[in-house]
C-alpha cells in the first residue's frame, strides 16, 4: 500500500477509473465535474492509458456514445452533473434496459432554475427510477475505492447494470484530500476483466435493443427489477472482498455512535463527516445520539436500514432535494415507507438541507438535532432547513 | 443520345437486361429478411435490403428509432442478420460513434478478431435532420470511420405522418395540413447534404431505392471510405405520401427526373451528377400529381414549386461545374 498523497477529490477519481484501464471514454464538460474529464483526457493524451477518448457535442451523445461502445464489449466510462445528467435522462433507462455495465460519475449539483452550479442531490433524485445501481461516497477516498468497485459491482455476470458514483459537487469533487491509491497490480488483482455476456460483432450477429408489445414489456421490467434487486448481493460481496484487500470497510448504512441512541441523524453523501462532528459535540455533552450515512440508495437497502434504527425513538432524515407539492425529500418519504410496516419504527422528521450550495456547519446540525422534537410536535411532513421566509 | 446516361436511358437499359446483370451487380445474400412489417410497397424497406447487400457481413448497424427499427425488431423477432443495435430517436450517429470506438480500441488491444468492421448509422429524416442533426453533425465532426444514412420518407411515418424539416412544400401532412387557411406544409425542404459538405467530409452523396445500382454503388464507396461519409436516401413511402404502393419505384424515378431529388455526389469537395439530368427537367407536376399529399395545390403553387425546383437544380449544376475537389485546390495553392 502506497502512502497517501494531497489530490483533488474530481482528479483522484480520474486516477482511480485509469487504474480499471477503461476502453472507450465519453464526457461532456459540465461544471463540477470538468475535472474528472479534462484529467482523464490528460491520462490518455500522456499515454498513460490505452483508451479512445469521445470529445462528444452533449451529454445525451455522451451516454449514447459509450452505450455503443459498452455494446462492443468495451469497458466504458462517463461522467457528469446537474442539466448534463437531465440531458442523459431519456437514455438512462435505456442503459440499464441493455443491460449495459457503463460506469458513471456524478459530481452532483442542483438543478435550474433558478441556474446554480452548487452542490445538492436534486440532479440524480430527478433520475431516481431509472434502474441504475446508485451509490453515494462519502470523502474523496470513497469516492477512489467506489470507482473501482463500481466496474467490478457492473461487469460481474449476476449484475450486468449501469451505475453511478455519487460525488457531491465541489464540496467532495474540487477538495484536496489525502488519498490512499491502490497500486496498478492491486487493482488487477482486484478487477478481473470484462467478460460480456453479449456483444455485437459481426462473428455473431444479434439484435440489441429491440421493440417490445405489451405482451413482454412488463417481463422486461420484471427483469431489470429481478436484477438490481439481485445486485446487493454481489454489492456486499465485493465490499466485503474491498475490505479484506485494502482493509477499508464499505456497507449500505454505516452506523456512527448509535449504541444507545435514542436519536440518529440520517445523511447521504459528503455531509456526513461534518455531521459526525456535532454527533461527537453533542455526545460530549451526554445527548444519547447517533449518525447513520446511507451509501447504497439503489438498490435501497432495506435491511440494513430497518437494523440500523432499530431502538432508536426519532429519526431525523435530512434530504438533498425536495420533491415539489409532495411528501418531502425523497430520502425521507423512502425510508418512512421502508419502516412503515415496523410496529417499533421511530418517529420520523425530515430536514431538506444544503440545497444549491447552502453550506451546513457542525453548528447546524446540532440545532436540526436539538429542535427535531419541536419540529415533530408541530407538524408537517418536513421542512426547509435554515431558509429565509 | 447515345452517350448520353439520362434517366430515362439508364433506367431503361437496367431493366432490359436486368437478368445479365443483377447476379454480377447485387450480392446474393440477404441481411435484411423477409417478414418483418413494413407498408406494402415501402421504399424504405427496400433501400435498406439494398444497403444491406452493399454493405456485406462485415458491418455494424446502430438504428435510430422510427418506421425501420419498428418494423424490423419486434422482440422476439428480427429481420436483421448483421448486429444491429438500436437506442433512442436521437442518437443513431452518437451510439455509431461508439460502436466504432469500441471495435477500434478493443481490436487495438487484440479483445476482438484483427480484421475491419465498419459501423454504419441509419436514421429516418426525422432521426437525421431534426432531432438527429446534433449528434450527427458531431459524429461527421469529430472525424469517426462512420458512414451515416438517412432514408428520408419526408415526414415523420413512423407516428402517423408529421411533417419534418425534409417535408416538401406544399405538402399535406398531420401536423402541417391542408386547409382553407393553409396550402400544407409551409417550407422548403431542408437541404442536408448541403450542412455535411460543409463538415469538410470527404463523401456525401444523394441517392434513391429507385436506382439500385447506383444506390449500391454509392454505399460501396461510402464504406471504403475511412472516415465520416453521408449517404442522404429518398426513399418513397406510399403510405405518407398517399400514393399507391405500385408507384413506390416510380415515384423514386419521378423525384429524380423531374430534378426534385437529383443523384450526386461529392467527393472531396467535387460534386459529379451520378444520374445525368437533361436541361429541360421534366415537368415537378407528372411527380406531383400520383401523390395525394399534394392533390390540394393549386396552379399557382404548382408553378412556385417548379420555379423553385429549376432554381435549386441550377444551384447545383452550377456547384457540379464550377467546384474543383480540393484535391485540385491544394495543388494550386
Amino acid at each position: 500500500m502506497t502512502k497517501p498523497v494531497g489530490i483533488e477529490v474530481a482528479v483522484a477519481a480520474a486516477e482511480a477509473v485509469a487504474l480499471c484501464n477503461i476502453d472507450v471514454a465519453a464526457v461532456y464538460p459540465i461544471t463540477p465535474n470538468t475535472h474528472i474529464a479534462e484529467h482523464l483526457s490528460d491520462i490518455v493524451a500522456d499515454g498513460r492509458l490505452d483508451a479512445e477518448y469521445i470529445t462528444v457535442e452533449s451529454e445525451h451523445s455522451a451516454l449514447s456514445a459509450v452505450m455503443g461502445a459498452s455494446a462492443t464489449g468495451a469497458r466504458t466510462f462517463t461522467a457528469t452533473s446537474s442539466q448534463g445528467l437531465m440531458y442523459m435522462h431519456e437514455v438512462l433507462p435505456i442503459a440499464s434496459a441493455m443491460r449495459l455495465p457503463i460506469v458513471m460519475g456524478l459530481g452532483n449539483r442542483a438543478v435550474s432554475g433558478p441556474l446554480n452550479i452548487w452542490n445538492d442531490h436534486s440532479d440524480i433524485m430527478l433520475q431516481r427510477d431509472s434502474g441504475w445501481i446508485s451509490i453515494f461516497a462519502e470523502n474523496g477516498q470513497e469516492a477512489v475505492d467506489m470507482f473501482i468497485q463500481a466496474f467490478k459491482i457492473a461487469e460481474h455476470p449476476d449484475v450486468l447494470l449501469p451505475i453511478n458514483v455519487n460525488m457531491d459537487g465541489f464540496q467532495l469533487t474540487h477538495m484536496v484530500e489525502p488519498i490512499v491509491f491502490p497500486t496498478q497490480t492491486q487493482v488487477d488483482q482486484f478487477l478481473p476483466s470484462y467478460r460480456p455476456f453479449a456483444t455485437i460483432h459481426p462473428d455473431k450477429p444479434l439484435s440489441m435493443g429491440t421493440l417490445a408489445l405489451p405482451e413482454i414489456y412488463t417481463e422486461a421490467v420484471k427483469a431489470r427489477d429481478v436484477a438490481i434487486v439481485n445486485s446487493k448481493k454481489v454489492i456486499l460481496r465485493v465490499w466485503k472482498e474491498w475490505g479484506k484487500q485494502f482493509g477499508r470497510k464499505y456497507e449500505p448504512v454505516k452506523s456512527y455512535k448509535t449504541a444507545g441512541a435514542e436519536t440518529l441523524l440520517l445523511t447521504m453523501g459528503s455531509m456526513g463527516e461534518t455531521a459526525e462532528e456535532a454527533i461527537d459535540a453533542l455526545r460530549k455533552k451526554g445527548v444519547k445520539v447517533g449518525h447513520l450515512n446511507m451509501k447504497l440508495w439503489r438498490p435501497f437497502p432495506f435491511e440494513e436500514l430497518s437494523k440500523a434504527v432499530k431502538g432508536c425513538k426519532l429519526l431525523i432524515v435530512t434530504d438533498r432535494a425536495l420533491s415539489y407539492g409532495g411528501p418531502g425529500g425523497p430520502l425521507c418519504s423512502e425510508v418512512r415507507a421502508a419502516l412503515y410496516d415496523d410496529p417499533s419504527r421511530p418517529e420520523i422528521v425530515n430536514y431538506i438541507i444544503g440545497l444549491g450550495g447552502r453550506d451546513m456547519r457542525v453548528e447546524d446540525f446540532m440545532k436540526i438535532i436539538e429542535t427535531a422534537p419541536k419540529a415533530k410536535k408541530s407538524g408537517g411532513a418536513y421542512q426547509l432547513y435554515g431558509v429565509r421566509e | 443520345m447515345a452517350t448520353l446516361n439520362t434517366a430515362q436511358t439508364y433506367t431503361t437499359g437496367l431493366i432490359q437486361n436486368f437478368d445479365l446483370y443483377a447476379p454480377k451487380l447485387v450480392n446474393k445474400e440477404e441481411y435484411f429478411c423477409a417478414g418483418h412489417r413494413a407498408c406494402q410497397g415501402c421504399g424504405e424497406a427496400l433501400a435498406i435490403r439494398l444497403m444491406c447487400k452493399a454493405l456485406g457481413k462485415e458491418t455494424v448497424i446502430a438504428n435510430a428509432t422510427g418506421c425501420m427499427e419498428v418494423i424490423s425488431s419486434l422482440y422476439p423477432t428480427t429481420a436483421w442478420k448483421l448486429p444491429w443495435i438500436h437506442v433512442a430517436f436521437p442518437n443513431a450517429a452518437a451510439v455509431g460513434s461508439g460502436v466504432e470506438a469500441g471495435l477500434k480500441v478493443l481490436r487495438r488491444k487484440g479483445r476482438i478478431p484483427d480484421r475491419y468492421v465498419k459501423t454504419v448509422a441509419i436514421g429516418g429524416d426525422g432521426g437525421t435532420v431534426d432531432i438527429g442533426l446534433q449528434a450527427l453533425s458531431g459524429a461527421m465532426e469529430r472525424g469517426h470511420d462512420l458512414l451515416y444514412i438517412c432514408f428520408d420518407n419526408e415526414a415523420y411515418m413512423n407516428t402517423g405522418i408529421q411533417r419534418s424539416s425534409a417535408t416538401p412544400f406544399g405538402a399535406s401532412t398531420t401536423t402541417a395540413p391542408a386547409g382553407k387557411a393553409s396550402i400544407g406544409n409551409k417550407t422548403w425542404k431542408k437541404n442536408v447534404p448541403e450542412i455535411m459538405v460543409a463538415h469538410n467530409i470527404s463523401y456525401v452523396a444523394t441517392a434513391c431505392h429507385s436506382y439500385p445500382i447506383d444506390f449500391m454503388n454509392k454505399v460501396k464507396k461510402a464504406r471504403a471510405i475511412k472516415g465520416p461519409a453521408y449517404i442522404h436516401c429518398l426513399s418513397v413511402c406510399p403510405t405518407g405520401w398517399r400514393a399507391e404502393s405500385k408507384d413506390c419505384i416510380k415515384l423514386g424515378r419521378l423525384a429524380v427526373e423531374t430534378g426534385i431529388f437529383p443523384l450526386y455526389e461529392v467527393e472531396n469537395g467535387k460534386y459529379r451528377m451520378t444520374v445525368e439530368l437533361p436541361e429541360n427537367l421534366r415537368p415537378v407536376k407528372d411527380y406531383i400529381k400520383l401523390q395525394g399529399r399534394f392533390r390540394h395545390l393549386g396552379q399557382v403553387e404548382l408553378d412556385f414549386i417548379q420555379k423553385r425546383v429549376n432554381l435549386e437544380f441550377a444551384k447545383l449544376m452550377q456547384k457540379v461545374e464550377c467546384l474543383k475537389s480540393w484535391t485540385e485546390l491544394a495543388k494550386q495553392a
